[in-house]
């Protein structure tokens, strides 16, 4: 093996607080070699991006690192001075992170930014330097660089951006590239887009990458070696092939086992417990609280990291156990088919919503602006007693077809009908859990609200908050709590208690877990899908997550720019994809397993304007099925081709249900 | 101590102390503000008069104590009515937002457009001068600067996760506008009232200088300068003492103010 060019090595990083030490990082050692693409897996506050600003030289003031070394290229980093370290920092080593816009000056076009890196750390002339932007542009699999160098970071999709900000933290020539979560936030067919090109790169630069990431299935994707970190420990070094196959830490094997999956046999089952607090670690093992296999040994002594295989490392008691006992399947029971499912409690008909667009006087005087039209006549029902999802790329009106559904929104033309009772009968839960509850407000005034608009006398209330909170798994602490000393699957528990206060029969749930890591995620929606039957409600569920919505929802719509593609059961629209974008869809998911017989198809370019949608099919401008001029000229009916299901495409069902 | 810190101490300090030695100004004055004492005119600080005495041989540092009260009445109670009237607009016109919003914003802009101490003078013209208008004049001026800021705090708002859950539940506007949104602006609001009580302060001391405040013999810092200032050639204490008082009251209200910014994090 050649000598590492990245070896961290015993490495512990603590945060001064005014509770003391906060230990972020313990004891962490790990080697990349040269070339190599290092996959450093971990969830929210497992230390993952403290690591890579360590190896950077660019921690917060306020944290020291109380021992180990960083050794790159043979040099300790942790010893070198501050002229030094900038002599490495964009050179040999660069960093990007999750958000490409906050990395990308909006007023410069980006071929510019890129040249500027050049001219200042390669001292290139300004002509030789926009050769060469347009070189590392083509590098990142950017198809017209110069066209491109052009465009302000505005004029592109978010997955354009962030390859732009991998060009430039390869303008120097770096031997290794930290990307932290450079794909999270994205769409997953942009993602795949973006996953291709760090791919592409091994190949063609050479450079080493950290990749780091909190989605085990990305890393999974793209990595040689992966680390996991827990709580500010590596549990677990092994090559991506060895660790995903045998998983030796409990951790580990929680965290695949939360991860739900595409073929919906296995995922969601939870890690219970949540990390302890980096302020007061536990004298063991620090996963021991939360873990099935602990036994009294674990919570004695700090556990060693011990060799399990060649290059397989693990800090676990039990590690022998972990691997001999099998996998968990998966036991979310969807709803069982019940006659109640055919009788309608939501009717959408034929709704359309346009955001902006001028006046009629602006209009006429050619001043106009079109409209953006978020949802653009769609027609879909949900009915008693079930989870319907809604899935498509960012953009596409799902959000919106959501807030309509609850009379948040009202449309612009069509009907959206609903049979219950009492409009309030129709509740949501949002996605982000900070912005759910207000932040004023303590835990016990959030929930109590909605009983007092129901008509709850004053001293029942409190006994029915702690109901509430019961029902959500919270105890009765909670009332008293304000939301920022909440966690985020916490925020999102009593969210979803305010919703369930009253007693509703449909509730949209707006991408309800995608903010929450995947352990937490798995619990949630486990609750989600019990509090379902116990108020024998209705879902409608919006998600970007396939997997997700392949084990939890009933019948599925899948949304390009507006409008319904594809509606039918999971099993129509999944199992096998028969419509081009869904079948793009599918296969952009990064998955851990085998990838099985699905092709992977790259959709090229972003989704098209919704103020100017395409003329004919709306997806032809992307659809690698394409047959020619009626794509381009006619839009594609939604079309019944079973007793469930319905395609909007001008391919022939039987044609579509045959391609691989 | 980081400087911010820093600053904030000295300010809280200096307002508590402001603060206290007004309220407990009668007591703690040495002598009654009106009191003439004939035989020391405009004397220079000693140990019977710690800051000196005016022209009619008041003594300066009662009268100073004492001022302080009018200065600070005027003050809290114009941003008080300033706050009263703006707050609402503005967390009106962000929460509909619109043509109402369109409206009630250019309204705003017009008032704001129109320099405050002149909006002060037409009014006090209009109703004659005196505290109580004074306190007025200078309350309506404060209404546009506050409305907008509650605007644009409320309109960050509006789209929020927690305020579409309540109209999802099927709270009435009212609800909403006080109950979910208006404690979150609050902050920003005491921030922004604590800054502009200090400049509402010196916007009263101007009118009492000018004669359109608070009227002679009552004390107050405006009216303090104004009579020293027919006498400044000849000493000058009757002048210094009013204005470092006024100054030190200013600068204590925006230090604390600024402070009070970093530490509810409002916007």
């Amino acid at each position: 093996m050649p000598p590492p060019l990245l070896d961290v090595r015993n490495l512990s990083v603590h945060f001064g607080t005014r509770e003391g030490p906060l230990r972020a990082l313990r004891d962490v050692s790990l080697s990349v070699a040269p070339g190599e693409t290092f996959g450093l897996a971990g969830e929210s506050g497992s230390g993952k991006t403290t690591l890579g600003y360590a190896i950077l030289r660019a921690l917060a003031r306020n944290a020291r690192v109380t021992s180990g070394e960083i050794r790159f290229e043979g040099r300790d980093l942790l010893g070198l001075g501050g002229a030094e370290i900038r002599r490495i920092r964009g050179r040999r080593i660069a960093m990007v992170y999750q958000d490409p816009k906050s990395a990308l000056n909006p007023t410069m076009t980006v071929g510019r930014q890129i040249a500027e890196v050049l001219e200042i750390h390669e001292r290139q002339p300004a002509r030789g330097a926009r050769a060469r932007a347009h070189e590392l542009l083509e590098l990142v699999n950017i198809s017209d660089p110069a066209s491109a160098a052009r465009r302000y970071p505005h004029q592109l999709s978010g997955g354009m951006q962030q390859r732009v900000v991998i060009a430039m933290a390869l303008a120097g020539g770096p031997s290794l590239l930290i990307l932290d979560e450079p794909t999270t936030g994205l769409d997953v067919t942009t993602q795949a887009q973006v996953l291709m090109s760090i791919g592409d790169l091994r190949r063609r630069v050479g450079a080493a990458i950290l990749y780091i990431s909190h989605d085990l299935a990305v890393i999974a994707q793209v990595a040689d070696r992966v680390g996991v970190l827990y709580a500010g420990e590596l549990v677990e070094v092994a090559p991506t092939a060895r660790l995903f196959a045998h998983r030796a830490h409990p951790y580990t094997r929680g965290l695949l086992e939360a991860l739900p999956d595409l073929d919906g046999t296995s995922g969601l089952t939870p890690i219970e417990g949540r990390s302890p607090r980096l302020t007061e670690i536990p004298t063991g093992c620090v996963f021991a609280a939360r873990c099935d296999f602990a036994e009294a040994a674990c919570s004695v002594a700090p556990v060693p990291l011990v060799d399990v295989a060649n290059g397989a490392r693990v800090r676990c008691l039990r590690w022998q156990a972990v691997l001999a006992t099998p996998r968990r399947a998966v036991a979310v029971a969807r709803t069982s088919a019940d006659a109640a499912r055919d009788t309608p409690l939501l009717e959408v008909e034929h709704v359309r919503k346009y955001f902006g667009g001028s006046t009629a006087l602006a209009r006429r005087l050619g001043l106009g602006t079109r409209p953006v039209r978020a949802v653009d006549d769609v027609s879909f029902d949900v009915r008693r007693d079930e989870t319907m999802a809604l899935v498509g790329e960012s953009g596409c009106g799902k959000t919106t077809l959501g807030r309509l559904a609850v009379r948040l929104l009202r449309p612009t033309a069509g009907h959206v009908r609903f049979f219950a009772p009492k409009p309030t009968d129709a509740q949501i839960v949002f996605q982000h859990p900070d912005s759910s509850l207000n932040p004023m407000k303590r835990v016990g005034r959030s929930l109590g609200r909605p009983l007092v608009l129901l008509g709850v006398p004053r001293r029942e209330r409190r006994r029915r908050v702690e109901e509430l909170l019961e029902s959500v798994r919270l105890d009765a602490s909670y009332v008293d709590r304000l939301p920022r000393e909440l966690s985020g699957g916490e925020k999102q528990r009593v969210a979803i208690a305010r919703a369930v206060a009253m007693s509703p029969r449909f509730v949209v749930l707006d991408e309800p877990v995608s903010a929450l890591d995947v352990s937490t995620q798995a619990s949630i929606v486990r609750l989600l899908m019990r509090l379902r039957r116990a108020l024998r409600a209705s879902y409608l569920m919006i998600s970007h997550d396939l997997s997700l919505v392949r084990h939890i929802a009933d019948r599925v719509g899948v949304m390009y720019l507006g409008r319904l593609v594809e509606l039918g059961t999971v099993e129509d629209v999944f199992h096998p994809p028969s419509h081009p974008y869904t079948r793009a869809l599918l296969s952009a998911v990064p998955r851990v397993g085998p990838r099985g017989s699905l092709a992977v198809i790259r959709l090229e370019g972003g989704v098209p304007s919704a103020q100017n949608p395409p003329a004919g099919c709306r997806f032809h401008t992307r659809c690698p099925d394409r047959i020619g001029r009626i794509c381009e000229e006619t839009e594609p009916p939604l079309r019944r081709v079973s007793a469930t299901h319905w395609i909007a495409c001008h391919i022939p069902v039987d044609e579509l249900r045959e391609k691989p | 101590m980081k400087f911010e810190s820093l600053a904030f101490l000295v300010g809280g300090v200096a307002l508590v102390l402001v603060l206290a030695l007004t309220v407990l100004a009668p007591w703690v004055a040495p002598y009654v503000p009106t009191d003439q004492h004939v035989l020391d005119r405009l004397k220079p600080p000693s140990g019977r008069f710690l800051l000196g005495t005016d022209q009619y041989g008041r003594d300066l540092l009662s009268r100073t104590l004492v001022g302080g009260r009018a200065a600070l009445v005027l003050g809290v109670g114009a941003v008080l009515l300033g706050l009263s009237l703006g707050v609402p607009i503005g967390l009106t016109a962000g929460y509909f937002g619109g043509r109402l919003d369109d409206v009630v914003m250019r309204l705003v802009d017009a008032m704001l457009a129109f320099p405050a101490l002149l909006l002060a003078l037409l009014i006090i013209t209009a109703l004659g001068a005196s505290t109580g208008h004074a306190l007025l004049a200078i309350g309506v001026a404060n209404v546009p600067g506050i409305a907008r800021i509650v605007r644009s705090v409320t309109l960050s708002l509006r789209e929020a996760e927690f305020v579409l859950a309540a109209g999802a539940r099927g709270e009435g506007h009212l609800y909403v506008m006080f109950g979910e949104i208006f404690p979150n602006v609050l902050p920003s609001v005491v921030v922004e009232a604590t800054i502009r009580i200090g400049f509402a302060i010196l916007a009263g001391a101007s009118l009492s200088f000018l004669g359109l405040g608070v009227q002679p013999p009552q004390a107050d810092w405006g009216v303090m300068i104004r009579e020293a200032r027919q006498y400044a050639f000849e000493s000058s204490w009757p002048m210094v003492a009013p204005g470092v008082a006024l100054g030190v009251t200013i600068i204590a209200f925006n230090l604390f103010g600024d402070g009070l910014r970093d530490r509810l994090g409002a916007a």
